[in-house]
């Protein structure tokens, strides 16, 4: 695969001029992560200093669950337009006539809906933080926030769960044919990994940075395995006419 | 069905733009197209006309690698037609379809910045500013393409199909549904590629378009019915004929028309109306002016009949089985 970074580029910079113009997309930026943030941090402040131990480790792993759903949510509302909503508006055609590799094209789009997901996760994330060591009235729960386990697993998993999120979201968005079904089921595609972090973050599987590095390692393999299955499927005839191409049929059957 | 026809213009000066072999295009049981074989030389305007659902944009599709070919051969700006050569033959040609398909949330400018960057081009303001004014757009680069007519719009495309100066520009109804000043506008940049030796594929409705723009036509219905200079499909289709218009009915036209040279035959739908079948106007005119006169007629008008590409296009389609279907 031989990509050319200026057409990667701009790629890039249309999909931000289309996204920052978008008022669905920046509403669902901008109002979910104000939810996802609001509730953990009321339950932070609430929290009086004389409850059990067990109380403030659930109420940080739920923090942290809740805080993860930002950047599985975020990029799949934006991944799920991609591809449906050029068909939309009858800009697809256009683009795919021109030299664009169909990786150019798709990484474009996924750097797009990446970076502001990713970036909006570690401000909320930093919020809650600064948030909880200044405010909260229970010190435990602040201490328990930096854990050295729950920060790794931050880190780590909010830019793998955004890729798993976002190559979900253009799969279902290369298949369907109406955008708001394409982020139903986007969004619906996207939660599975969220359940072995809602066990780390619950603390049924105990958190450790082994745990969270090693979980770590298998959603970056899902994340390469679903682009290229993404990659695969993203075939130009399909996408314009609803037939598969002799030559994706053929490439799919040499594996 | 392949057609032989005669070379195209230009043929002679190096390899066609485009060539065509035996190309067939089958989605799993339905037929887009099939069987179609021409030539195009380099920097000829050629329109591919066709009633609708005949496989015209499937086949600009199938040429501009959009879509996989069931069978057949093609090389496209010289470079033959293999999944592989997708990005290539891209680069070396420029699509514009019916849709100009603009992101109405960009500007003008935002849209061309685009497709510059696809088409790598380095440096690409002088060359965007350019494209803007040859398509009369400098005043409105700023605006949103979503606060553009519709004609503003095609404009636009135009301007984007010129981007990367193709060596082939696909246009598919580039005029459709453009007022007659816009649409002349676009009749002038066409003539404009031509001159500096674009070749252009023009896929039309408009026969009056094809005739005024493009040196040869195809017809295809499904199949390709004809291709080559529409003077030529008219005399492959049509007996050359003379209509002599007289003041007062004649009085014996057997005597008179036999008396001319080279009259075939004739016939009268009007008696003062004659259609004369020849095999050479320039000699069968004078010689049955000089009969008619001779006999004493008033003769209001002789001329040759002329059939329009239109003509040809109905002849064509309607002895087309296919074409029977509502």
């Amino acid at each position: 695969m031989k990509l050319d970074a200026g057409r990667l580029l701009a790629v890039v910079r249309k999909e931000f001029r289309v996204l920052v113009r978008n008022r669905f997309i920046i509403g669902t930026m901008a109002v979910l992560p104000l939810v996802f943030l609001a509730t953990p941090m009321i339950e932070i402040f609430r929290l009086s200093p004389g409850v059990p131990a067990i109380v403030v480790q659930r109420l940080a792993g739920s923090t942290f669950l809740l805080l993860l759903v930002i950047p599985v949510i975020v990029p799949a509302a934006i991944a799920a337009y991609s591809v449906v909503g050029e068909r939309e508006q009858g800009t697809l055609e256009p683009l795919l006539t021109t030299p664009l590799r169909r990786e150019e094209l798709l990484l474009g789009k996924a750097v797009a809906a990446f970076v502001p997901s990713v970036a909006i996760s570690y401000l909320l994330f930093a919020l809650v933080i600064v948030g909880s060591q200044l405010f909260a009235s229970n010190p435990a729960v602040a201490s328990a926030l930096v854990q050295s386990s729950q920060l790794v697993g931050e880190f780590l998993f909010a830019p793998l769960l955004a890729g798993w999120s976002i190559w979900v979201g253009i799969a279902v968005s290369s298949r369907a044919s109406d955008v708001r079904v394409a982020q139903q089921l986007g969004t619906l595609a996207s939660l599975p990994p969220l359940v072995v972090v809602a066990l780390i973050d619950l603390q049924v599987l105990t958190p450790s940075v082994a745990l969270a590095l090693v979980f770590g390692v298998i959603l970056l393999f899902a994340d390469v395995a679903m682009y290229r299955v993404v990659s695969a499927m993203f075939d130009r005839e399909r996408l314009l006419t609803g037939s598969r191409s002799g030559a994706a049929r053929a490439s799919r059957a040499s594996g | 069905m392949t057609l032989a026809h005669p070379a195209p213009p230009g043929s002679a000066a190096g390899p066609p733009a485009l060539q065509i072999d035996h190309l067939t295009k089958r989605f799993g049981e339905r037929l887009a197209f099939e069987d179609v074989s021409f030539t195009i030389a380099p920097g000829e305007v050629f329109g591919f006309l066709g009633p609708n659902g005949a496989g015209k944009t499937t086949t600009v599709r199938t040429l501009g690698t959009l879509i996989a070919p069931t069978s057949g051969t093609a090389v496209v700006a010289g470079v033959p037609l293999t999944p592989d050569n997708g990005t290539e033959i891209r680069q070396r040609i420029s699509i514009m379809p019916e849709n100009p398909g603009l992101y109405l949330r960009l500007t003008v400018i935002e849209n061309l910045e685009l497709f510059a960057g696809l088409y790598g081009l380095r440096n690409p303001r002088p060359r965007i500013d350019q494209v803007v004014d040859a398509v009369n757009l400098g005043a409105r680069g700023r605006d949103l393409c979503g606060s553009l007519s519709k004609g503003l719009r095609q404009r636009v495309g135009l301007a984007r199909a010129l981007l990367s100066e193709p060596e082939i520009m696909f246009l598919d109804e580039p005029t459709s549904g453009l007022d007659p000043v816009a649409a002349r506008e676009v009749h002038d940049l066409i003539n404009g590629l031509r001159e500096r030796g674009v070749t252009v594929f023009l896929t039309t409705h408009r026969l009056d378009e094809a005739e005024r723009l493009c040196d040869r036509v195809a017809i295809l219905n499904t199949r390709l019915r004809s291709a080559g200079r529409t003077e030529e499909l008219r005399e492959t289709l049509f007996s050359r004929s003379l209509v002599v218009e007289t003041a007062m009915p004649l009085d014996a036209p057997d005597g008179a028309f036999n008396q001319g040279a080279g009259v075939d035959g004739w016939h009268s739908d009007d008696p003062t109306h004659y259609v004369l079948n020849v095999s050479d106007p320039r000699v069968a005119a004078p010689a049955v002016t000089r009969a008619l006169v001779g006999a004493g007629a008033d003769v209001i008008s002789i001329a040759e009949a002329r059939h329009s590409l239109e003509d040809v296009y109905l002849e064509l389609i309607d002895e087309d089985p296919e074409a029977a279907r509502p």
